[in-house]
């Protein structure tokens, strides 16, 4: 199992740092906010395989929480973003 | 071979593959022309990698209570994703960021010119 958490640790890593590119990058607050969808869905994958290593259910509860907020978050945003051609 | 090693390795197999799938998505979000097709990849880990690393994690715990959390997770993630994907790409399209040249088809591009910009 440790092979498997090393692995998915990687992966992870290497995933979110290419977000945080994108991130970083935009160039729109569009670009910006599908970069944070994923980075959150990447950290409540982060958070569950934490949970499955440890066999420890301490964390589930989070994952509900960081769902709802990503939620918002996009909807928001997305009701918010300015109109009209670049 | 016992179930709980059996058990083990599913578990292993599918948190590798989700983490597979959130690398595939970060390497397309960086990658990719335009935002719709920024969007398409955007959806792997939120759909697909999460649901196959909470099969990993329930394949682990083994545990009534924590299951049912899991499938709360998934249930609210599979209910949400659309949503929140049709709101940004509606906008997307809205602010003008679409890349004509990469579209196939434009059906809402037909519904405007017929029915009057609002309906965008």
């Amino acid at each position: 199992m440790i092979i498997v958490a090393v692995t998915v640790t990687v992966l992870l890593s290497a995933a979110v740092a290419l977000v945080l590119a994108r991130l970083v990058r935009g160039p729109t607050a569009l670009d910006r906010i599908v970069a944070v969808d994923v980075l959150l869905a990447i950290v409540v994958c982060a958070i569950a395989a934490e949970a499955a290593y440890t066999r420890d259910a301490t964390s589930l509860p989070i994952l509900v929480g960081l769902s709802v907020l990503g939620f918002i978050g996009s909807v928001s945003v997305a009701r918010f973003a300015p109109r009209g051609r670049r | 071979m016992s179930a709980k090693v059996i058990a083990d390795a599913l578990a292993g197999t599918c948190l590798i593959s989700g983490a597979l799938l959130s690398l595939a998505a970060g390497v397309g979000l960086l990658r990719f022309p335009d935002l719709l097709s920024r969007m398409h990849s955007a959806t792997k880990p939120q759909v697909l990698g999460l649901l196959l690393i909470l099969t990993g994690a329930a394949l682990r715990l083994q545990n009534t209570i924590d299951i049912t959390t899991l499938v709360l997770v998934g249930l609210f993630q599979l209910v949400t994703a659309p949503v929140s994907a049709h709101m940004i790409g509606r906008a997307v399209y809205r602010a003008g960021q679409v890349r004509r040249d990469l579209l196939v088809v434009d059906e809402l591009a037909d519904d405007t010119r017929d029915h009057g910009p609002e309906h965008a």
